[in-house]
């Protein structure tokens, strides 16, 4: 009988449990200082006077009582709630034809559908102008009504809302069982009974959860009625104002945590939505094929193609508005839009400084995620730590941009924080950035993670062969393309985003996006337009060239793929 | 209990081992003494602790109560990096991203080998799975089959001084199976390893093991030779888990006896007290339907009912009203049946040889 | 672990990196935080980095509300070395607070009197003058047939509605000497009513004090309120506008030059101050500005308006200053409160 009986199941660390816990400890404690410190500051702020002392709910019955602020509320609550019963069915239709029939070119319409997520969410906005504004070219179609307010806002957040609808619409409807519609083939139901009693109740998560989705993104998004929104205040533009404006934040800090709200909904009817749907797909469900129906398909098809030529109709009037010299009274094309020096201070700097900011995101961001993940969901002991990890990586997620950016003021700007000296660099937009994104990369990467034999690390360790060698010579090859994934997200999220940084940019670290606004806010449109197109361009060709370079990629390296 | 293992000194020696999960026990009072060089099964149900048991010694799932000494060096609480096993998953776990050679080479590039002495090894492995020639191949492109050998090769390239398989035939199909477990035997005779097997297949254990241990609830029910957990299971678990077994109900009548119904069998010993419940256990070959004259001990009267064909032997269904209501399976050689005319329906006379009964106290369920 | 080392320091390499990437210039930087123009900033700076090669300025530029905001609020932990450009009631309050690096520069005796302040040493120093001027669309308004007004009531008119665009004065500086010079020539309780009235005719408050220019340039609204400065620019770039300074006279402030409290680089700063005060620097300015604190620098700006001058309102700096908070309390009370959209 050995000596050693007691209990405890902990074993002795090794070299790897170390290093293992070093990283997971640096990790977590750089998603610390880097999302909860500051919106712990930010929660305690809302609670504080202009001199910092505890002032409990005052800021809140103050907000409540002005009532410039708290018809924001409503405002930003109409406005959601229209675009969300807008897109949705919008979305469901087209994520239909594209799952369920057999429309032609389903990659085309597709990828036309996405073409909104590349763009920074003023360039719909700013297109609107051109459109329906006082000297819109079809103005007539809004019978008099203006375009700035609400019905520009709406417009603009379903552009920008519909491909986020259409993707989690697709995913639903794809998990369909065909089964259920034989069996009601079988029973001859008739085709709206089958629609009503089977698909519908099938995607009915899907539509739950995009519904929340499209109201947050619309209750937070700022880069739309700050162009449009006219005197049309929303939650949004009422931080902006408040903070940029009037530096006034401790109400900036309270309209902060009302945006939480919804965005915090959407975050846990999302997580119950996917236990649930999980749970709605057996594994001996067989996968629905869709069968041509010609009447149908061609309906479906003239439908996509009338949504599909309004989101490129917008995007090329954005395109027309950066080159036409001066609107309406000079049509000559001219690319003195694109001289950006002469409509703002920092010229291209903030295009050059964005792309900067994009690709530092891109490459440090995909590093720490990916280990991240890697470490909850591979490592070995230190499950406290583990799960710590991977409860502050799911965070980002129900935190609006806006939130996040002002909460870095508060914290990276106050005296005697020693990080204060990152507060205005460039390192500080990219962790702010890649913090605002951080969910989604780590979920696909986990998504993938776990994909792979748990017991390559058993194995690794068996022969006596550090994790971080096996990390590095089969799971970080093997996990390739989702790796590539995650930095393509990551950066073209870094080039279009405006909501976080706008708070914490200066003048060497403006951002295209940013450049944006203060170039529309002066009154120069047509160099705003440039500017987005340009950042949509970037995005496209970035994505574009992934697509190309990832089929390289899976030929060259992914060899053992084939069989 | 048969713990020791008579011939060979003591590789591996596991004692007062314990292993909760929360309120949930998986393991309790685990000893257990391996041979050096020995291949030992851990068989029993889903659940019963067997797996759990190999990821302990394998220092996956540490234990919470109990030591392991594996050649003379207490390994209770070292990580799996400084324990000495290779170990092979019912998935194969192989690097999808690197070939046959590179899986088999991966822990040898570790060692500051040459490469010339890695590459001999790796040759010399492949051809010891039979596999020379499939070095280039990605996983892949090789059969399941020759996956789990060149998991297998890849486990034993560091000739580790323990080698753990954790189901790993339960992935392949039948025909795969049997070859490989034929193979993994002989390799393992070769090598003189010690191996440890997990397994749920009693069949598979008793074609391969030197011993068996026979789990259940967390719990060793039994380790014995193939020949001993078949013949003399040492409890009502084992009787009925490994092959086909009759459980009699009836009393015990003393020392030496036991009464069915109204028959009173004479058994080898049981210690059951008399007048106290008991099973009587008795595999379905052994009942005897020859030369049984008045003088044979322990004969009764059975009608045969359904018979199933099983090959070499028919199975037979009997009634045997006289040693109580439950039916009786026994077999019956092929040569017997003819000979004996033993069909449907037919009343016959047959015995049970004391040396073959086992009896247990309390009632199966 | 070369390898762990390799892949978990990448992040922080990568941290570093950008931090770093961005302060490696040998030359002298100084912070300075402005409400200039987007184009006056590269001349200026331009000049003065001629003058002076050993430094370099870089710019914080936003609107005079933000700006003046900001630069409350970084008053415990101030980023700026100097502020110049921004409204000198800014520069005011900013020495109420004691947020300000008294400094007379080289030659200060030789500004015009009302542009430097009359404190020895001096708190500010004026760079120019600027007030408020409507642009008028004169091709929007043949269009809707819209007669052109010459005084501020006229922009009462109910035929305007919806025509009207204004800066929130909370935000921007021309926006705010609007409002005050309204609330010093009509007395205050007739502005407010005036400001009501407009109110009703106003299609959208903007941001910056240029948009409603621009945008009236553009045709979006007929009639902008903006300043005299971007409106002389605008139509010099061929919009179809005509300036406007209303009879009853203008709003005007100045654009002043401070050094901030507790600056690292003092040395720079004074030098920044000196080169403002001096004619050189004064010249430059008049490439934009009609009206300049350097006596005799009056070379005439395009299209800017002839009577400018003699439009201004008698004006109390010290009024603006002190009621800022005031006015912009009430204006926001009244008008940025009524969100409903407008038809």
């Amino acid at each position: 009988m050995s000596a050693v009986a007691g209990g405890g199941e902990r074993l002795a660390v090794d070299r790897d449990g170390w290093i293992t816990r070093a990283a997971i400890v640096a990790i977590a404690a750089l998603l610390f200082l880097a999302l909860v410190a500051p919106l712990w500051s930010i929660l305690s702020q809302s609670f504080e006077d202009r001199s910092g002392a505890f002032a409990g709910l005052a800021n809140y019955a103050r907000f409540f009582a002005t009532p410039a602020l708290s018809y924001s509320i409503l405002n930003s609550v109409l406005v959601a709630g229209v675009t969300t019963l807008i897109v949705i069915p919008l979305a469901f239709v087209y994520a239909y034809a594209l799952t369920r029939t057999m429309v032609p070119g389903k990659a085309l319409l597709t990828g036309v559908a996405l073409v909104p997520i590349l763009a920074p969410s003023m360039l719909p906005a700013i297109a609107l102008v051109y459109l329906f504004g006082n000297q819109g070219m079809i103005r007539g179609l809004l019978l008099g009504e203006s375009i700035y307010g609400p019905i520009g806002i709406v417009i603009g957040e379903a552009f920008y809302c519909f491909p986020h609808a259409l993707l989690i619409l697709v995913t639903a409807l794809s998990l369909a069982d065909a089964r259920l519609y034989e069996a009601a083939a079988a029973l001859g139901t008739g085709r709206r009974r089958v629609f009503l009693t089977i698909t519908l109740p099938s995607a009915k998560y899907g539509l739950v959860s995009a519904s929340f989705v499209v109201f947050t993104l619309v209750v937070t998004d700022f880069g739309i009625p700050v162009v449009i929104g006219g005197r049309f205040n929303v939650l949004a533009t009422d931080v902006y104002k408040q903070v940029m404006g009037q530096q006034n934040f401790q109400m900036g800090a309270v309209v902060a945590m009302l945006l939480i709200v919804p965005a915090l909904a959407s975050f846990v009817v999302d997580r119950l939505v996917q236990r649930r749907q999980v749970a709605l797909l057996g594994a001996r469900s067989v996968p629905l094929e869709p069968r041509a129906k010609p009447a149908l398909d061609l309906a479906m098809l003239a439908f996509c193609a009338a949504v599909g030529t309004v989101i490129l109709g917008i995007l090329a009037t954005a395109v027309f508005a950066s080159l036409v010299k001066l609107w309406p009274y000079n049509l000559s094309l001219t690319l003195a839009n694109y001289v950006f020096e002469d409509f703002d201070s920092d010229g291209w700097r903030s295009y050059w400084n964005s792309l900067r900011m994009a690709a530092y995101t891109a490459v440090c961001g995909t590093a720490v995620v990916f280990a991240g993940a890697y470490l909850v969901e591979k490592g070995k002991g230190f499950a406290a730590g583990r799960q710590v990890l991977h409860l502050i990586a799911m965070v980002p997620l129900a935190v609006p941009g806006l939130v996040l950016g002002l909460a870095y003021v508060f914290f990276f700007n106050a005296p005697g924080n020693p990080l204060g000296f990152l507060y205005g660099t460039m390192a500080l937009l990219v962790v702010c950035t890649v913090a605002h994104f951080y969910t989604v990369a780590h979920l696909t990467a986990t998504t993938a993670l776990k994909q792979l034999d748990p017991e390559f690390e058993t194995v690794s360790a068996s022969l006596k062969v550090p994790f971080y060698r096996t990390f590095w010579r089969v799971t970080v090859p093997v996990c390739l393309p989702a790796i590539v994934n995650i930095a393509i997200y990551l950066f073209v999220n870094a080039m279009t985003t405006v909501s976080a940084i706008i708070f914490i940019y200066t003048a060497q670290t403006k951002l295209a996006s940013v450049a944006i606004v203060n170039m529309n806010d002066s009154g120069a449109i047509a160099a705003a337009a440039a500017m987005a197109v340009l950042v949509t361009a970037t995005s496209a060709t970035v994505k574009l060239a992934e697509a190309l370079l990832s089929r390289l990629l899976l030929w060259r390296t992914q060899a053992w793929r084939r069989r | 209990m048969k713990a020791l293992s008579a011939s060979r000194p003591p590789y591996l020696t596991i004692s007062g081992l314990e292993k909760r999960f929360g309120g949930f026990t998986a393991l309790t009072g685990i000893d257990l003494v391996i041979g050096e060089g020995e291949f030992v099964c851990f068989l029993g149900p889903s659940g019963c602790g067997k797996t759990t048991l190999l990821r302990a010694i394998a220092g996956l799932e540490p234990q919470t109560r109990g030591s392991i000494v594996q050649g003379g060096r207490d390994i209770s609480r070292l990580p799996p990096s400084q324990r000495d096993y290779g170990i092979v998953f019912q998935s194969y776990a192989l690097f999808p991203n690197l070939t046959a050679a590179e899986n088999i080479a991966y822990g040898l590039v570790n060692r500051r080998m040459s490469r010339s002495a890695i590459d001999a090894r790796v040759a010399e492995l492949m051809t010891l799975i039979g596999m020379l020639g499939s070095g280039p191949k990605y996983p892949s492109q090789l059969s399941g089959g020759q996956q789990q050998r060149v998991a297998l090769a890849r486990a034993l390239a560091t000739s580790p001084g323990l080698l753990l398989l954790d189901e790993p035939l339960s992935a392949l199909d039948a025909r795969v199976r049997l070859r490989l477990r034929g193979e993994i035997k002989e390799l393992q005779r070769r090598l003189g390893v010690t191996t440890i097997m997990v397994t749920h297949d009693q069949e598979e254990a008793i074609s391969v093991a030197d011993r068996i241990v026979v789990m259940d609830h967390g719990r060793i029910e039994q380790v014995g030779t193939p020949d001993e957990i078949y013949r003399q299971p040492a409890s009502l678990f084992v009787a009925g888990f490994v092959g086909t077994m009759n459980f009699l109900p009836g009393r015990s009548i003393g020392p030496a006896g036991v009464r069915l119904g109204g028959v009173d069998l004479v058994v080898r010993r049981t210690t059951v007290a008399a007048g106290a419940d008991c099973t009587v256990c008795a595999r379905p070959e052994d009942f005897i339907v020859r030369n049984i004259g008045p003088e044979t001990p322990n004969t009764f009267a059975a009608t045969i009912g359904d018979t199933e064909f099983l090959g070499p032997v028919v199975r037979a269904r009997l009634e045997a009203p006289a040693l109580g209501d439950t039916p009786i399976l026994a077999d019956f050689s092929l040569n017997a049946v003819t000979d004996l005319d033993l069909l449907s329906g037919r009343a016959i006379r047959m015995a049970l040889p004391e040396d073959r009964i086992r009896v247990f106290a309390g009632r199966s369920s | 672990m070369v390898m762990a080392t390799k892949w978990f320091g990448a992040a922080l390499a990568c941290a570093a990196m950008a931090a770093f990437a961005s302060t490696a210039a040998a030359k002298t930087q100084i912070t300075v935080y402005t409400a200039l123009e987007n184009e006056q900033l590269k001349p200026y700076k331009e000049a003065f980095e001629k003058a002076n090669p050993d430094i370099e300025i870089v710019w914080v530029r936003d609107s005079t509300g933000v700006i003046t905001a900001r630069l409350l609020a970084e008053k415990a932990n101030p980023k700026a070395d100097a502020v110049i450009g921004l409204a000198v009631t800014s520069l005011i309050l900013f020495d109420n607070q004691g947020m300000i690096e008294r400094y007379a520069p080289k030659g200060v005796e030789a500004l015009k009197p009302g542009f430097r302040d009359a404190a020895n040493p001096p708190a500010w120093i004026g760079m120019d003058a600027y007030m408020s001027a409507i642009c008028f669309n004169t091709v929007e308004a043949q269009k809707k047939n819209l007669p052109k007004p010459a005084s501020w009531k006229d922009v009462l008119k109910p035929e305007y509605k919806g025509q009207v665009v204004m800066p929130n004065p909370a935000s921007s500086g021309t926006g705010f000497l609007s409002v005050s010079g309204w609330l010093q020539s009509m007395g205050e309780a007739d502005a407010w009513k005036y400001m009501d009235g407009l109110h009703e005719n106003v299609a959208v408050y903007t941001h910056s004090g240029s948009a409603p220019c621009v945008q009236a340039a553009r045709g979006e609204y007929v009639l902008g309120i903006s300043f005299e400065y971007r409106a002389a620019q605008e139509k010099t770039k061929g919009a179809p506008i005509e300036v406007i300074l209303p009879t009853e006279g203008v709003g005007w402030d100045l654009e002043a030059a401070a050094i901030h409290k507790g600056t690292k680089n003092l040395a720079a700063a004074k030098k920044l101050m000196d080169w403002l005060a001096s004619k050189e620097a004064n010249m430059v300015f008049n490439n934009f500005f009609g009206v300049v604190a350097y006596p005799g620098v009056t070379k005439e700006v395009p299209n800017y308006p002839k009577d400018a001058e003699a439009k201004m309102i008698k004006n109390d700096f010290a009024f603006s200053a002190k009621n800022r908070d005031a006015i912009l309390a009430e204006w926001t009370k009244r008008y940025d409160g009524k969100s409903a959209p407008r038809r």
